[in-house]
Order: structure tokens, then C-alpha cells, then sequence
């Protein structure tokens, strides 16, 4: 029996201009004990989903159709006193970023007993037992203490974990979580992931996950729920839809996943998502699928059953339950995810090294307090050494906090080293002078995760381009005009955005712009800190993909950092691996992936959710705890704290060593493999 | 020439900055009152003694406190028998030109100040708001009346006794902008194409707080006006037979218990009139301003 079901649910939002039509009558179903993903981009309407359900709609959002019945009872016709009720006591939600979910002035204890004393009238020393009770049942360690400290003293994972525990204290009879891990590291992901995952067994109740990772949803949920542009697209149970995904544009979204690349490319959806204040005829996809005919684009397309699939499952389930696609030219043939890697590129081994660094450390001086006392140093990288080739990429991945981000700014000369050297094309950066300084940056561009920030808003595009044209004095103005028109065209915009502000463009076209503004002075390197971190799934092909091009293209090297390890295996040729500073594993990128070396690389490898339901994760290396603070890091090993393996030796430091898959272990996983 | 994507076109029209502001700034209406008291004020001031001409040099004491509607004297007259539409009119101009002034010279010079400050840095930072601390910690009227008493005040005088202390309140502000401002990514990204400080602060932090700074000087010129009307009604204002609201008001409270209530209402309805047209618009700016507003 069902827990919850919109029935035609519709959803609309009142801008300063217009209407936007968020959600065109929904249809979902959860039941009791089951989780039910939602898997969409970003603007496809599944938070305003659990948003019309919760009631938390943004000013101007109201629900304009259809019903949300809980329970039988339609939440829309009850009584506002009832409705509070209800929504406060038997739903709980978990909100994205745990930063913000929880008052700063407010102790965890106080927090996280809020709603029993707010709908039970509990006394201060009850509400504070109940409160330690439910933290240690979402495995927060010490909960006797925890109560009484702030939000800012606990990690993120900790402070997801008391915003779960604050859902729960009622006992909700459905936890509604929206993106709970996506501000979070793979392997605080996991665990968070797995702690939903019991507590839903162990409170029987049903959870409606809302993610844009197919990876999660695969991992984690019963059935699932494909969104796209305020519509449910195709529903069905997760291992039904990755088996055999019907509507277009699931097929689409899993072909556009680093994992299914087939020979170095991408697939990637051409165009942008609809926009949704403006009316809409036909299936809302038919503009950016292959398959799309004039059908698509004048019938209104409805969710249908999948006859030969409801035939076979009518035994054993309700039809609520079975496969269901809005979409009139159905995917026939199989879809092949995951296993298929990414093509090896074929890198000339004599290209010259264009970067070359050696025992880079970067070290900042830990909260002063002005007058030069200091707590300690902050060890933010810690003796690192690689090289990079022309035409190359290097992918550094690592979670956050490891200084990835650190070595990127310090190569593209954004800060300078404590000590160690950075040699570009054969110079040291680090002591140059000021004018060589200004045309090394030449040699080096940096591209950011979000273009948005990087681009001054009061600046047209055309601005924002010549920039570092002017600043590096390249040619007179018509010069200048030629370049820019020039960098367009290599990403794949039209002249018309030299007139236009950053705000009006998508996130995908922002970083199209980064990339042409770095582009702008032909550096040999371009360091790329986090590309795609912000795009969906789609979007995030079409990224991928220009940057590639534009390598064989020009000839560039890349430093990619980012901490997806699918995104960083597809586009690296080497990866290299970061914990707290060190560098623990690099060698090339098929081995480093599927042949890890380093118990810290397998256990990142095994935190990533795979999009494929077949695969469960293996409890076996999954490590625990949280990263240990740069402040006084561990000596020797650093990884030493959180490893399975560790011994006494690993108190000394281990080398990094090795021939082309290098790793600094005493107790290294896997031989390196013989070229 | 390259084998990426089409090329991605987009419909929208380009629209310029500028117009959107002006539709967000038009959406409020109480910033559309003010701009038309202003406009209105500035035309009376300006343009009225176009139409309406008076003797405003000479006195004449045949003609000393005549009711409002006597022929000819639309308001009557003063202690001295000047017209007082005509005098409110004079009045007018001094404040308004030097309220302006005064705010403007204020606000650039806070500006630049501010921005070099913050973005510096460290020691530069230090000794320079410093200065700011130790000017402020002076009242501002004190030293007014000082200054006033040492020097002859004239219109010029005025306008630059008031700059030079109206200005650290913009520096504080656009400094705290600075500082936020400077940490921004595209600064970042700027100083990775290898650009200067000089360039930073000229082309991305000035023009990211002009917002603040605008929505700021405009009531910095709602304060130069008072000042004016205070430094004027302690009698250290423009001297006679030059005229500024302030200076009338001051002269007005000396009559009121003559029931010469003609010589109090009218300048003193106008300063605050003029007062919060400008707040007026300063909100509407704060609203054009709101880049929040903006993005979507």
C-alpha cells in the first residue's frame, strides 16, 4: 500500500516576470518501507517536488493542481493545524547543505530536540535524553558531548548526520532527502548513505532520495523516478530502468556518464532544458533528442505502462510498480553502462615536460591572533613532486581539504610556495622577478569551477575576453576583437554573447567562456580546478568533450583537478592522488583506477557510487572517520590514522616510489603491474 | 574549425544593463515620488526666478513682515521686507548646489580612499583607516562651527568644509566592500593573467561597489543639505544677503512667537522635503542595485 501519491500534482512559481510552470502534474508513489529516487538536472523539478510536499515552497510557489494524498487523506484540504501536524511529525526532511540547515547559535542538543518540545511539550532534561539517544543512533560518536557543542565544531559528515537525527527524533513515517550528500566527500557520502539506508529498516518507513547522481539512486534505491523539465519521464524499479531504460532521455543521461564513454568521446545532449515559463507542446525532450520526430513535438506525450514488462511483473506486483515512460519512441535495444573505459590516448613518450615540480610545500599560518602568536601551521601541501608533458593531462583527485586545490593556485603562480620549486618550460617560477612574472602567466591559465564567480558581473563578455589580452598588452584593439571572435567559435558560441553580461548565461555556457578566456593568451598549461564540479550531467559531457578537442587541437596540458574520480579517470592520461597534503599514488590513469596501489586510492574507488545496481559495494576497504586536521597531521604516513593496514612502520614516512605507477605505501596493494 | 557542438544560439534580446535597472528602479514608487519632488524643488529653485522676479539684494523696510497674500508677495515678506517665494527660491539654489557638491566630492573621495585601503592591505590599510578612525572621532559639527568662524563661509568654502569631513563615511563602507571584493574569483582570476593591483581596484572593485557607493551618496547629499541648514541656522552659513534654507529656518524660529509663521513652514517643509526625496531614491537605487533581484 502506498504511503504517498501525487496524483496530478502542478506546481507554479511567480517571477517578477511571468509564471514558471515547475510542475506539470506529477505522479509518484512511495510505499511504506521502500525508498523512491528522483533523478534529474538541476531545473527538472524534483526538489520542488518534495518541496510541494513538505510545504516549503520559495515566496510566490504554490501548489495549483492535483493531490498529495499521505496516508489517504489529501494534505492540500486538510486543516492548516492538521496539516502542520502532519508534516511535522510524520515527515522529516534532510536538506543539502548541512552548513546551513542548522542555526550556528544553537547547541546540538537544543537543535536537535526543537520538535519534541515544540509538538510534545517535553521538559528541557527529557528533550536533552531523547537527543542523545537519537544521536547515537545515527552513529554520531560521543553523543553525551556532542549535544552541547556547536554546528561550526562538528565536519560536515557530523553535521549531516544531526540533521538526519533532527528528521528522525519524531519518527517520521517518511524521511524525505534531498541531495543529502552532494556537498559532501564520496567516503563521508557513503557512510551517510548507508546510515539512511538502516535507519530506514530499523524505523520502517519510507524515503524519497532526491539526487542528480545516477550512481546514487543505483546504489540505494527500490524504484525510481526519472524527471525532466517538471515531469516524471519514467518510472520504474532501479534494477528494471538501468537494465533496460526507456524514455530517450534516460538514455541519453547515462550515456552522457564519464563510465559508458566509448572511444575517448562523450555522448553528449546538445541544447539546454526548456524553458518552463513559456507554454509547451509535445514531449518537452523532443528539441535535444536524436530520435525525436514531428510527433513528439505536437502530441502531448503521457506516462504509459510497458505492456510486456507489466505482463511479467503482474504476478508478482501491483501495477503501481510497474515500468512506466512517457515517450513515443521507446529505447529497444540494450544500454551498456560502466566497464567500458575510457580509450587510452596515445601520449608520444619523448613530448617535453612543460611542468615539472618538486617537493612543493605551502604552508599558512594556522588562526593568528594578530600579535604573530599562532596555534600551529597549517600543512597544506606537503613535499609534493610530479611532471607534466606537452599535450597532457594530469588529473589530481583527492577529497576536500587535501590541498589539490592548494597546488593548482600555487602552479598557475596565484600564491607562492613556502618552499620547493614549480619549473615551467624550464624556469623556476618561484624566483622570478616581477616583469618575468607577468608574462610567465602566459605559459599557465587557470580555469575555475564556477565561471560565474570568476567573471566580474559588471563586465560585458566581451570585456571579460579581452581582459587578459589588455593586461598582457597583445596586439592594438582590432587584433584584440579578431582573437575573441576566434576564441568563440573554438567553444562553440555565438557572437551574440560578446554583448551580454555573465548572468545571462548557463552554467554550461559560463564555463564555455572560462575556458575561451583562458584559452586567450595560448598558454601551453591550463590548470582546471574542478571544471565541472557545478554542471549536470549532460552539460558536463558537452564540457568534457570541448576540452579534449581543443587539446588534440592546440596541443595543450592540463592539470585537472576535481574530485570525482569517473570524471578525472575519463579525461587524465595520469592521475595522481592527494591525501592531506601528500601525494600517495600516481601513474597512469587506467592502472591507477582499476589497479590501485594505495589503501587510500581503493577506498576512494570503493566509496564511488556506481551507477550500475548490479555492483554492491564491498564493505572490505571502506574506511571511517574523518579527515584528520593539516594543523598537526599525523606523522609518517598521514593516511596512517584511517588506514586497515596500518603498522608501526608506517609512523616513518614512506618514499614515494616505483617506476611509472608510482605510490607511497609500506604495505602497497597490488605489485606494479609489467608495461 | 573545431569538431565541438554547433554553435548555441539564444533568442533573448540582448538587453543593456542600464534598462533593466531603470525598469527595477520605475517598479518603486516611492523612488519615482522622490525623483519628482527633486525634479520639482530643482525647477522651482531654478527655474522659478525666471518667472517670478524679485529684488533679493536690497531691503526695504517699508515692507517688513507682510502676510502671506498680500499683493505681490505670494508668502509675504520678511524682517527686512525681502519676498519670501522669491528668497525660498534663492535658498533653494545654495542648498541644492551645495548639498550636491558637497556629497559628490564626498563620495569620490571616500571611494578611492576606501578601495585603495581595503584591497592594499596590511600596513597601507592600517594607517589609512586610522586616519579615518582618528577624523571621526571628532564631531563633525564641532569642527564645522570651527572651521566656519576661522574662515569666510562662501559657496566653495562650504562645499569643501563639508566634503572634507562627509567623506569618511563612504571610505568605511567602500573599504568593508573592498575587502569582501578582493577574495572574489575573477580578482583571483585577474591576478592569474598576471594584472596589477592598479587594475583590480580600477576595474573590478570600484565598479562592484558602485552600487553601495551610489545608493550611499545619495544620502550623503541628504546630509550635505543638512549640514548646510545647520552650519546656516548657527549663523555660520553663507552670509547675507545670500540665502539657504537653513539660514531662513534659523531666522523664521526667531519670529515664530510673532505668529510670522511664513517665515518658519516654508523652509522648513522644504529641507525635509528635499531630504527624503533623496532617501527616496537612494532605496530605489539599493533596489536597482540588488543583484539578486537581477539574476533570473
Amino acid at each position: 500500500m502506498s504511503l504517498l501519491r501525487l496524483v496530478d500534482l502542478s506546481t507554479d512559481i511567480a517571477l517578477r516576470r511571468g509564471t514558471v510552470h515547475a510542475l506539470d502534474q506529477v505522479n509518484l508513489e512511495v510505499r511504506q518501507g521502500e525508498t523512491l529516487g528522483i533523478v534529474g538536472e538541476s531545473g527538472s523539478g524534483k526538489t520542488m517536488t518534495v518541496l510541494s510536499i513538505m510545504g516549503l515552497l520559495p515566496p510566490g510557489g504554490q501548489v495549483v493542481g492535483g493531490q498529495i494524498l499521505f496516508d489517504g487523506r489529501d494534505l492540500r484540504s486538510l486543516p492548516a493545524e492538521e496539516l502542520r501536524r502532519v508534516r511535522g511529525v510524520e515527515m522529516g526532511m534532510v536538506f543539502q547543505d548541512p552548513l546551513t540547515s542548522l542555526n550556528p547559535t544553537m547547541r546540538i542538543g537544543a537543535q536537535v530536540a526543537e520538535p519534541l518540545r515544540v509538538h510534545q511539550g517535553l521538559s528541557k532534561a527529557e528533550a536533552r535524553e531523547r537527543a542523545i539517544e537519537i544521536l547515537r543512533r545515527v552513529g554520531m560518536p560521543r553523543p553525551d558531548k556532542i549535544v552541547d557543542n556547536y554546528p561550526h565544531q562538528l565536519s560536515g559528515g557530523m553535521r549531516q548526520r544531526v540533521v538526519i537525527a533532527m528528521a528522525l527524533i519524531r519518527s517520521p513515517r517518511l524521511l524525505i532527502a534531498d541531495e543529502p550528500t552532494t556537498a559532501l566527500d564520496v567516503t563521508t557520502q557513503r557512510q551517510i548513505l548507508e546510515l539512511i539506508d538502516d535507519l530506514r529498516e530499523e524505523f520502517k518507513m519510507a524515503v524519497i532520495l532526491v539526487t542528480h547522481d545516477l550512481g546514487v539512486i543505483a546504489s540505494r534505491a527500490d524504484r525510481v523516478a526519472v524527471m525532466y523539465a517538471g515531469r516524471v519521464v519514467e518510472t520504474a524499479t532501479t534494477a528494471e530502468l538501468f537494465r533496460s531504460p526507456r524514455h530517450r532521455y534516460t538514455q541519453a543521461l547515462m550515456n552522457a556518464l564519464p563510465e559508458s564513454a566509448t572511444d575517448g568521446r562523450l555522448y553528449s545532449i546538445p541544447g539546454l532544458p526548456p524553458d518552463l515559463s513559456r507554454p509547451l507542446t509535445g514531449c518537452r525532450f523532443a528539441p535535444r533528442c536524436r530520435f525525436a520526430t514531428d510527433e513528439c513535438r505536437t502530441t502531448d506525450v503521457r506516462l504509459i505502462t510497458d505492456v510486456a514488462a507489466a505482463a511479467e511483473a503482474r504476478s508478482t506486483v501491483d501495477a503501481a510498480q510497474a515500468h512506466q515512460f512517457a515517450c513515443l519512441h521507446p529505447v529497444t535495444e540494450a544500454v551498456a553502462i560502466a566497464g567500458s573505459a575510457a580509450a587510452p590516448r596515445a601520449v608520444t613518450g619523448k613530448a617535453d615536460t612543460i611542468l615539472s615540480v618538486r617537493e612543493l610545500v605551502k604552508e599558512y599560518e594556522a588562526g593568528g591572533d594578530g600579535f604573530g602568536r599562532s596555534p600551529g601551521r597549517v600543512s597544506a601541501v606537503a613535499g609534493v613532486s610530479f611532471d607534466v608533458k606537452a599535450g597532457e593531462t594530469l588529473g589530481i583527485v583527492g577529497e576536500s581539504g587535501c590541498g589539490k586545490s592548494t597546488v593548482g593556485r600555487l602552479v598557475a603562480g596565484l600564491e607562492t610556495p613556502t618552499g620547493g620549486q614549480i619549473v615551467i618550460d624550464g624556469t623556476d617560477i618561484a624566483g622570478l622577478d616581477r616583469r618575468a612574472r607577468h608574462s610567465m602567466h602566459r605559459q599557465v591559465q587557470l580555469m575555475f569551477q564556477d565561471s560565474y564567480a570568476a567573471m566580474n558581473p559588471r563586465m560585458r563578455i566581451d570585456a571579460i575576453l579581452a581582459e587578459p589580452l589588455e593586461i598582457q598588452q597583445v596586439g592594438d584593439s582590432a587584433a584584440r576583437r579578431n582573437r575573441i571572435s576566434q576564441l568563440l567559435d573554438q567553444v562553440g558560441l555565438s557572437r551574440r554573447a560578446l554583448e551580454r553580461y555573465p548572468h545571462e548565461f548557463s552554467g554550461g555556457q559560463l564555463q564555455r567562456i572560462g575556458l575561451a578566456r583562458s584559452l586567450a593568451l595560448e598558454p601551453r598549461l591550463i590548470v582546471a580546478d574542478e571544471p565541472v564540479s557545478a554542471l549536470d550531467v549532460s552539460i558536463q559531457a558537452q564540457v568534457l568533450n570541448l576540452m579534449r578537442d581543443l587539446q588534440t587541437e592546440l596541443g595543450l596540458s592540463y592539470v585537472f583537478i576535481s574530485h570525482d574520480l569517473s570524471v578525472v579517470d575519463y579525461m587524465a592520461d595520469r592521475i595522481g592522488v592527494m591525501y592531506l597534503g601528500k601525494l600517495v599514488e600516481v601513474g597512469p590513469a587506467r592502472e591507477v583506477v582499476r589497479a590501485a596501489r594505495h589503501p587510500y586510492t581503493q577506498a576512494l574507488i570503493d566509496a564511488v557510487p556506481s551507477p550500475d545496481p548490479s555492483h554492491s559495494p564491498g564493505p572490505s576497504t571502506a574506511i571511517r572517520g574523518e579527515l584528520p586536521s593539516a594543523v598537526n597531521p599525523p606523522t609518517g604516513c598521514r593516511f596512517r590514522t584511517r588506514c586497515p593496514l596500518a603498522q608501526d612502520i608506517c609512523a616513518t614516512e614512506p618514499p614515494l616510489q616505483g617506476g611509472a605507477h608510482q605510490v607511497a605505501c609500506h604495505f602497497p596493494l597490488r605489485q606494479e603491474s609489467v608495461a | 574549425m573545431t569538431t565541438t557542438t554547433s554553435v548555441q544560439e539564444d533568442e533573448a534580446p540582448v538587453r543593456a544593463m542600464w534598462r533593466q535597472g531603470l525598469e527595477v528602479f520605475c517598479e518603486n514608487r516611492l523612488a519615482l515620488v522622490g525623483v519628482a519632488i527633486f525634479a520639482l524643488l530643482a525647477a522651482f529653485s531654478f527655474l522659478g526666478p525666471i518667472f517670478y522676479h524679485t529684488d533679493q539684494v536690497h531691503t526695504d523696510l517699508a515692507k517688513v513682515f507682510l502676510s502671506p497674500g498680500t499683493a505681490g508677495h505670494p508668502l509675504g515678506t520678511d524682517g527686512v521686507g525681502y519676498d519670501q517665494l522669491g528668497r525660498l527660491m534663492v535658498g533653494g539654489q545654495t542648498s541644492i548646489v551645495v548639498g550636491l557638491a558637497a556629497g559628490l566630492l564626498a563620495t569620490v573621495v571616500g571611494t578611492v580612499w576606501g578601495a585603495i585601503a581595503g584591497f592594499a592591505g596590511g600596513w597601507a590599510d592600517a594607517v589609512m583607516m586610522r586616519v579615518v578612525d582618528a577624523m571621526m572621532s571628532i564631531p563633525a559639527l564641532f569642527l564645522f562651527m570651527l572651521m566656519a568662524s576661522i574662515v569666510t563661509p562662501t559657496v566653495p568654502m562650504l562645499i569643501v568644509i563639508i566634503g572634507a569631513f562627509a567623506w569618511l563615511g563612504p571610505a568605511r563602507l567602500v573599504r568593508g566592500e573592498a575587502l569582501t571584493l578582493r577574495t572574489r574569483e575573477y580578482v583571483m582570476a585577474m591576478r592569474g593573467m598576471g594584472g596589477t593591483g592598479g587594475r583590480a581596484v580600477r576595474r573590478h572593485i570600484i565598479p562592484n561597489a558602485i552600487g553601495t557607493v551610489t545608493v550611499n551618496a545619495t544620502f550623503q547629499i541628504a546630509d550635505a543639505i543638512l549640514y548646510v541648514a545647520y552650519l546656516s541656522f548657527l549663523g555660520l552659513g553663507v552670509p547675507p544677503p545670500a540665502a539657504n534654507w537653513g539660514g531662513m529656518l534659523s531666522d523664521g524660529l526667531s519670529d515664530t512667537f510673532s505668529g510670522h509663521w511664513w517665515l518658519l513652514y516654508p523652509p522648513g517643509i522644504a529641507i525635509i522635503l528635499i531630504v527624503l526625496a533623496f532617501n527616496f531614491i537612494g532605496d530605489g537605487l539599493r533596489d536597482v542595485f540588488e543583484v539578486r533581484l537581477r539574476r533570473r
